[in-house]
């Protein structure tokens, strides 16, 4: 394939055709424009009349360039342009596919996959053996096998969340063998040991190497700082500004995990970090498992949490808490200094730290709690509390725990205490004996300056033995100890002041809190804390950043652990040993990332797979394009824009330009409707029909507001298929024989009408024709419409129907025609006619639709001027039908705004008489 | 079978014009008010003009009993003076008329002859006698005459442009002539002054297509009169329409000189303004006094 730069062609030789292109200019030039042939009787007074020009009329220019173009591009077209042709590489002799895999790589190892795929095609397309090989996970021995069958394996092929090891690489670089060409797909990141293993495979051969420019986004890990999460992600420093978001994805209370928080990292341009800090209260904050990125597939992108954030939360409750006394002598004071700056510290009573499920209660010097109090404390010390007692002044002289053992006790206590060392006992104050092993204490060192003046004593006890776990020099115990369900009791035989000993004024006292998990440990342990310990994988994080179950997997040593960096040993995640977490991340606190960069030498080529991508239909469209504007603008240079029938194609071009706008006029609909009561009326497509029901409605609205208190406005002609319904009180629907069937959503909106209570009045106008039994056009519409109509069961109104006294008292409800057959909904069945009562028991529900056929809009109707349009009946007794008509309209409204009201009144003479009255 | 039907269609064609022009010319007449058409002075006629004293020559059965009563002297009715007057139509049925730029406006024949055939209403209605030049149709009164009047505009001729037929021209008659005077203008100038020789007075419509006035045209065109007898081919039509446009006002120029030599009335009239301004104008340039 013969190429131009990027655009290669199937058939070059055409592009010869495009030499013809002047000798096309020269004869276009040459050949005038196609006269037009006009009938104009003028002509008479145009004969002799010779064209100043002699020279006929040449083609403009730009006509002829748009020709030309039009040509130019037919022939590239047909040429067969291709965007990027694939050209195959040269080459013999084995072929080394090198990927990184890495997590960088994790983000887009499809198309690194893909890239290699289309290498190792190429190879087999070129005979050659090939081999393919990740940096993190190196074979031990290298071998080359035929592409195809290399292909088959690379499924197989996969990221891991760590980098290369140099010691295993250049163990690596010792099995290769000496010729061989390289392909290196980079995951872009700067490592040290790159530069050796080029040097190794520059040496075998042709090294390419195939990196895209991009950027690689890696969260550190979070620091809590100063009451809040800091946060800090770390990038390759190139880029523009860039708003990385990050979420803080924990366990809600009921174990399922979601995002608790996000907070946005701000990039600036050029800068390889970002930070920010997240404020979280206490309870959220400790629930966070991992930070992740949000929509970054990668190991860097996700941030998973240890202990470090976790803070635990410790309630104090003091027995002296309102005593008046030197802040130096409240029991809380040196336990506040103690945890505030690794705890959370709660404040309360009793009942609203335990809704708070502390991790730890601290009674410093409390002897009893009330009855329901401790029951609710031990369970929760079941559930895994840990109540931490202090003995005091309190504690000694209570009774508590004296007979029998206090379920809040560890131990039983002598009544009383002891006071040693003091100015009215014997003997010195007691220092502390070294922490047997076995106590939680174990290894602490034992300062000489701690001594205990008073304490109180346990009671000796079989178990007593098994729940000291410090005591002091004389054998005494002076921290016990038991273990309740889940949870722990410990007592601290001396007051949490430095009123019985100087423990709380030691750095001891600060460790047995730690030590005790009171108060959280420092975050990572040190080298010296981990030898020795063995570390068990809980979950464990591949390079694309997921969190697999790492129950299955061996447990690592502490010492592996200490150098903090993932490898094969050691994959990141969490570690737990004891009650200890540990996560071990892919980016650590100090990790930077930058860009790899390659001697001049070496070929890089970018990573997509580029596809070809033919040309030539667009050429082809774009000379036909111009081909049509050619057209016009000939039609424009030969004048036949202009003169008759030009208005026929500038109509045509205008068509192409204009798209109508139509106009939203639904918001000033519902303001009209709503601002008062509204009649509506529903629109037939009968232009005489809908104009007498609009004057209809108009004469029953002045009616109303001239008898009654409703005071309508102009009534509205609403078109059921677009219009909102529910703003209308009452629809008044004409039937004509002609109008179309409401649409589905149309009966969709009317039958969600009618049960919201809405009322539609139903007039087929031929009550002077049709009868009950006989039919109509009319009629028949109206059965098809009301098919799909959510109406109930109706009846010809009854005697006692509400409507026949709910303004008015009428037993006929004449229109223009004065017909009996109106019908509502039926009434119920089992609907009784009380003794003495003069209407039967109805008052439920406002029927949804009247029915009739009396024309009534004509008697209503009314001209602008207030006179009535149509004769009703003849003389007085027409008028006399016309007023009853008039009357059935205010009885309807009523009906429909005041609802079973009047039928209700059927009961005020038995409320009166319930009334005593 | 397929003969008397095809007879009867073409016939049903040909005849379909003509209540249509007829109705359309009674449209357009109706619109206007029949105005003072006596002659203003005593003499022949049916509408009472004055009374005067009777003279010795006039017979006893014509005085006006009823008048004379009232007085001492004796009284006769003079009646107007009603003579018919003879208006004799020309309208051009030449190619060159049915043209029209516009599919929406009526050929300029179309307008001839609604025009003509309209004002031959009026002058019919006024009492005059309306016939056509040449002899075919000689002025006579009457609904008959109307519809032969019609009959007779509706044919259609085939040569380019039209010549007046200047027989038949009864003397001191009113004629009009309709046309759109593109053609030579020789036939007009000497059926004009044989007109003008014999005493007869008219007016000169001329019905012009609005192309025709403003000459659109641009580019290479070939140029046809309706027939496709004459034709002219320019390379740049928008160069000619000023040397157009000036020999049109030429040719206005001349006719209008024209008719006021012989005392005619001559007016341009374009086929997309209003039938009826035309209409006026002709009622009241045949009305004029001479």
């Amino acid at each position: 394939m013969w190429s131009i730069g990027p655009i290669g062609f199937a058939a070059p030789w055409l592009l010869l055709g495009l030499i013809t292109l002047p000798i096309l200019w020269i004869l276009l030039r040459a050949v005038p424009p196609a006269p037009i042939r006009r009938r104009f009787p003028g002509v008479a007074l145009l004969l002799g009349l010779t064209d100043d020009d002699s020279q006929s009329d040449r083609t403009p220019w730009w006509l002829l360039l748009l020709r030309l173009l039009a040509v130019a591009a037919l022939i590239i077209g047909f040429a067969g342009p291709v965007l990027n042709p694939q050209s195959d590489r040269t080459g013999t002799g084995p072929l080394l596919i090198v990927a990184d895999g890495t997590w960088a790589d994790a983000r887009d190892w499809q198309t690194r996959t893909e890239r290699i795929t289309a290498l190792l095609a190429e190879a087999t397309r070129q005979g050659r053996t090939a081999a393919v090989v990740t940096l993190t996970d190196l074979p031990a021995d290298l071998t080359f096998q035929s592409a195809d069958a290399v292909a088959q394996r690379l499924p197989n092929l996969s990221p891991q969340p760590w980098e290369p090891n140099a010691e295993a690489l250049s163990a690596f670089t010792d099995t290769l063998p000496s010729s061989f060409d390289t392909f290196w797909l980079s995951d872009g990141i700067a490592r040290d040991s790159r530069a050796d293993l080029l040097a190794r495979f520059e040496d075998a051969g042709q090294v390419t190497v195939f990196q895209s420019p991009r950027q690689t986004i890696g969260l550190r890990p979070a620091r809590f700082e100063d009451g809040e999460v800091k946060l800090s992600a770390v990038r390759t420093p190139i880029g523009n500004d860039l708003i990385a978001t990050v979420t803080a994805v924990g366990l809600d209370p009921a174990g399922i995990e979601r995002p608790l928080a996000t907070v946005d990292l701000d990039f600036t341009a050029g800068e390889p970090t970002a930070d920010n800090a997240l404020n979280l209260p206490p309870e959220l904050r400790n629930r966070i498992t991992r930070f992740e990125l949000t929509g970054t597939r990668s190991a860097a992108a996700v941030s998973l949490v240890d202990d470090a954030l976790r803070r635990r939360e410790v309630a104090l409750i003091s027995g002296a808490g309102d005593a008046e006394g030197l802040e130096l002598l409240s029991p809380l004071y040196y336990l506040r200094e103690a945890l505030a700056p690794t705890a959370d510290l709660i404040d309360g009573t009793m009942e609203d730290i335990l809704l708070a499920n502390p991790d730890v209660i601290v009674l410093a010097d409390v002897a009893t709690l009330a009855g329901s109090e401790g029951e609710n404390v031990l369970q929760w010390i079941e559930g895994g509390g840990m109540l931490l007692r202090f003995a005091g002044p309190r504690l000694a002289a209570s009774d508590v725990g004296r007979a029998t053992e206090d379920p809040l006790l560890p131990v039983r206590l002598r009544s009383g205490g002891r006071a040693v060392g003091g100015a009215m006992s014997w003997g010195e104050p007691k220092s502390l004996a070294p922490f047997t092993e076995g106590s939680p204490f174990f290894g602490l060192p034992v300062p000489d300056d701690v001594t205990v003046n008073a304490q109180v004593m346990a009671q000796p006890d079989p178990t007593l033995a098994n729940r000291v776990i410090a005591q002091l020099a004389d054998g005494t115990p002076l921290v016990t100890r038991k273990i309740v369900g889940e949870g722990q009791i410990v007592l601290v035989h001396v007051t949490a002041n430095a009123e019985w000993s100087s423990l709380p004024l030691s750095g001891l006292f600060v460790q047995m809190l730690e030590r005790l998990a009171v108060s959280t440990r420092p975050a990572t342990p040190s080298a010296t804390d981990l030898e020795g310990t063995t570390w068990l994988p809980q979950s464990v994080l591949d390079a694309f950043g997921r969190l697999s179950d790492g129950s299955t997997l061996p447990g690592v040593a502490g010492d592996v652990i200490a150098s903090a960096t993932p490898s094969p040993d050691l994959r990141p995640g969490i570690y737990a040993s004891d009650d200890q977490r540990l996560a071990i991340n892919v980016i650590g606190p100090q990790t930077t990332i930058d860009t790899a960069q390659w001697p001049p030498r070496i070929t890089v080529e970018g990573l997509a797979v580029v596809a070809e991508t033919p040309l030539k239909g667009w050429l082809l469209t774009a000379a036909l394009s111009l081909l049509l504007i050619d057209i016009i603008a000939s039609l424009a240079v030969g004048g036949r824009l202009h003169g008759p029938r030009s208005d026929a194609v500038v109509a045509l071009l205008l068509a192409f330009a204009l798209t109508a706008t139509p106009a939203d006029a639904q918001d000033d609909f519902a303001v009209q409707a709503t601002s008062d009561v509204v009649l509506g009326h529903v629109i037939t497509g009968n232009k005489d029909v809908d104009n007498t029901a609009a004057a209809g409605l108009l004469g029953l609205s002045n009616t109303l507001f001239r008898r009654t208190s409703i005071e309508p406005a102009a009534p509205i002609a609403v078109d059921i298929e677009a219009d909102e319904l529910a703003f209308f009180p009452f629809l008044y629907w004409p039937i004509t024989a002609d109008q179309p069937l409401p649409t589905r959503e149309a009966y969709a909106k009317l039958n969600r009408y009618l049960r919201t209570g809405g009322m539609i009045l139903f007039d087929t106008r031929d009550a002077d024709t049709a009868r009950f039994g006989s039919s109509s056009p009319e009629g028949r519409k109206l059965q098809a419409i009301a098919r799909s109509l959510d109406i109930p069961a109706i009846e010809p109104i009854p005697q006692d129907h509400v409507l026949t006294r709910t303004f008015y008292l009428l037993q006929d409800f004449p229109g223009r025609y004065a017909s009996r057959d109106v019908w509502v909904e039926a009434a119920p069945p089992d609907a009784e006619l009380a003794e003495g009562m003069p209407f039967r028991n109805l008052n439920d529900g406002v029927t949804p639709v009247v029915i009739g056929g009396n024309d009534w809009a004509k008697a209503w109707a009314v001209d602008q001027y207030g006179d009535r349009m149509f004769p009703v009946g003849r003389g007085m007794a027409g008028e006399r039908q016309r007023e009853i008509a008039y009357r059935f309209g205010v009885n309807l409204i009523m009906h429909v705004l005041t609802g079973n009201y009047k039928s209700d009144q059927v009961h005020v003479p038995d409320l009166l008489e319930r009334l005593g009255q | 079978m397929t003969q008397p039907l095809a007879l009867r269609a073409q016939s049903e064609a040909l005849a379909s014009p003509l209540p249509a022009l007829l109705a359309e010319a009674e449209h357009l007449a109706s619109a206007v008010l029949l105005g003072e058409h006596g002659r203003r002075r005593a003499g022949l006629g049916d509408t009472f003009w004055q009374y005067r004293p009777a003279q010795d020559h006039d017979e006893v059965r014509h005085i006006d009993w009823r008048r004379s009563a009232r007085s001492d002297a004796t009284f006769v009715q003079d009646k107007e003076w009603q003579i018919a007057q003879s208006v004799i139509l020309w309208v051009d049925q030449a190619a060159s008329m049915r043209f029209t730029s516009d599919d929406n406006l009526p050929t300029k024949s179309t307008r001839a002859r609604t025009l003509s055939l309209a004002a031959a209403i009026l002058l019919n209605r006024g009492g005059e006698r309306v016939g056509l030049t040449g002899l075919r149709l000689p002025p006579r009164r009457g609904a008959a005459q109307l519809e032969k009047l019609s009959t007779i505009l509706s044919e259609d001729s085939d040569t380019d442009y039209g010549t007046p037929d200047a027989q038949g021209m009864l003397p001191h008659s009113r004629a009009l002539f309709v046309s759109d005077f593109l053609g030579d203008i020789a036939p007009f100038e000497a059926a004009l002054t044989k007109a003008a020789d014999r005493g007869v007075r008219g007016a000169m419509l001329q019905v012009l297509d609005p192309h025709e006035e403003a000459f659109p045209f641009d580019g290479r065109t070939i140029f046809e009169s309706m027939t496709g007898a004459l034709s002219h081919e320019t390379l740049k039509a928008g160069e000619l329409r000023t040397r157009y446009l000036d020999r049109l006002a030429a040719r206005k120029d001349r006719l209008s000189e024209l008719a006021r030599m012989t005392g005619w009335q001559f007016t341009t009239y374009h086929t997309d303004t209003s039938a009826t301004t035309a209409l006026l104008w002709l009622y009241q340039a045949l009305e004029r006094r001479t």
